[in-house]
């Protein structure tokens, strides 16, 4: 899933000051699952704006909107009945829901409300951890499945470096060196003669490297 | 000011405050009348949402009162509620209406004294307080 954080109060607050209608959008998906901007934390939120504004005395009306999906238009094409009431949108959704908004209404003013951080996997509940980059062409089949472009500090492809001590990373004891998580699952599989392989140079091309990425499945394109 | 009369919602478990109050009552123990009790199955039951739209109706504090630790009749609602409650006490210092106006508070059924103990003692923290800032807001409104 696609993981976010609510960006600091201070932050959204000082974003709605000069309006006093808004719609406050969740998403239904990846941000519900990491407990970003779902539902509930839409009236969470949406209750401590209202807060934060009547404690200045001042009122924001706040009408919530959590839609299924917010990064395909057919779900976006649900606020039409209620952009026009209101002066800007805050979504809670990632990144690509924000723009999905702010492309289809472009006379509205559309506010993040989450800092988006990373494709993850929850570890464990209120855990979530980083485990794809979406480089575009995946290697996990050279590393006994776990990846070391998303979980190398350095992104390295052939074994660790250096800095690898007692299996954690340099850059922070609580990180697991990918390159030993990836010799353990070799050894555990006996594919140690894998370890051997050099992998080749990659071709970032097919990563952020080449620019923004498009995918076009012809069969279904209209 | 010295007018100000608090008003407080407990969210009381069922299996513990809940019946601590209903124990403070037969031995004829004061608190005061200020706590608005809501009973709720268990204080796990009691989501964020539930404290925020308290105060955001004008509730002056809110406390959610759950078994202690290792009593809890579903195993560990009383630990999600404090991490909760704790949550919120964050949220509420971010936006300035300030955290200290929550609280979790733990007992068992037979603690009457307990109870009304918690009660005084918060009342009293909530008026030494001050009104809920919102609450001027919210007359204006219903004014209107």
């Amino acid at each position: 899933m696609i993981t976010a954080e609510r960006k600091p109060m201070e932050e959204l607050i000082e974003c709605l000051r000069p309006y006093h209608r808004i719609l406050l959008v969740g998403c239904n998906e990846c941000v519900t699952v990491c407990s970003a901007g779902g539902r509930k934390e839409v009236g969470i939120l949406s209750s401590a704006l209202q807060m934060a504004f009547m404690k200045e005395g001042k009122t924001l009306d706040v009408k919530e909107i959590t839609l299924e999906r917010q990064c395909d238009p057919e779900y976006v094409e649900e606020l039409v009945t209620h952009i026009d009431q209101a002066e800007a949108v805050m979504s809670m959704a990632c990144g690509c829901g924000v723009q999905e908004i702010a492309g289809r209404f472009k006379s509205k003013p559309v506010f993040p409300a989450l800092n988006t951080t990373f494709m993850g996997a929850s570890e464990r509940q209120g855990v979530w951890v980083e485990r794809c980059q979406g480089c575009g062409e995946c290697v996990l089949a050279l590393t006994g499945g776990i990846c070391p472009i998303a979980r190398c500090a350095k992104q390295l492809l052939n074994g660790p470096c250096g800095g690898s001590t007692n299996g954690k990373c340099e850059v922070d004891p609580d990180i697991d060196c990918a390159w030993q998580l990836i010799w353990d699952r070799l050894k555990a599989l006996g594919l140690e003669d894998r370890y051997e392989d050099n992998i080749a140079a990659k071709d970032w091309r097919t990563g952020r490297g080449g620019g923004p990425r498009k995918i076009i499945r012809e069969d279904l394109v209209k | 000011m010295e007018n100000f009369e608090p008003v407080i919602v407990a969210f009381c478990c069922h299996y513990c405050a809940y019946t601590a109050a209903d124990m403070a009552g037969s031995k004829r123990l004061c608190y005061p009348p200020n706590v608005k009790i809501i009973k709720v199955p268990c204080s796990g039951k009691v989501d964020a949402i539930h404290i925020m739209k308290a105060l955001e109706m004008g509730a002056d504090g809110v406390y959610v009162a759950g078994c202690l630790d290792g009593d809890c009749h579903f195993k560990n609602g009383n630990i999600g509620a404090a991490k909760r409650v704790a949550y919120i006490k964050k949220l509420l210092d971010e936006i300035g209406i300030g955290g200290e106006r929550v609280e979790m508070v733990l007992m068992s059924a037979g603690m009457g004294e307990r109870f009304a103990q918690t009660a005084t003692e918060i009342t009293e923290k909530i008026r030494k307080l001050g009104p809920n800032p919102v609450k001027s807001v919210n007359k204006a409104k219903t004014a209107a």
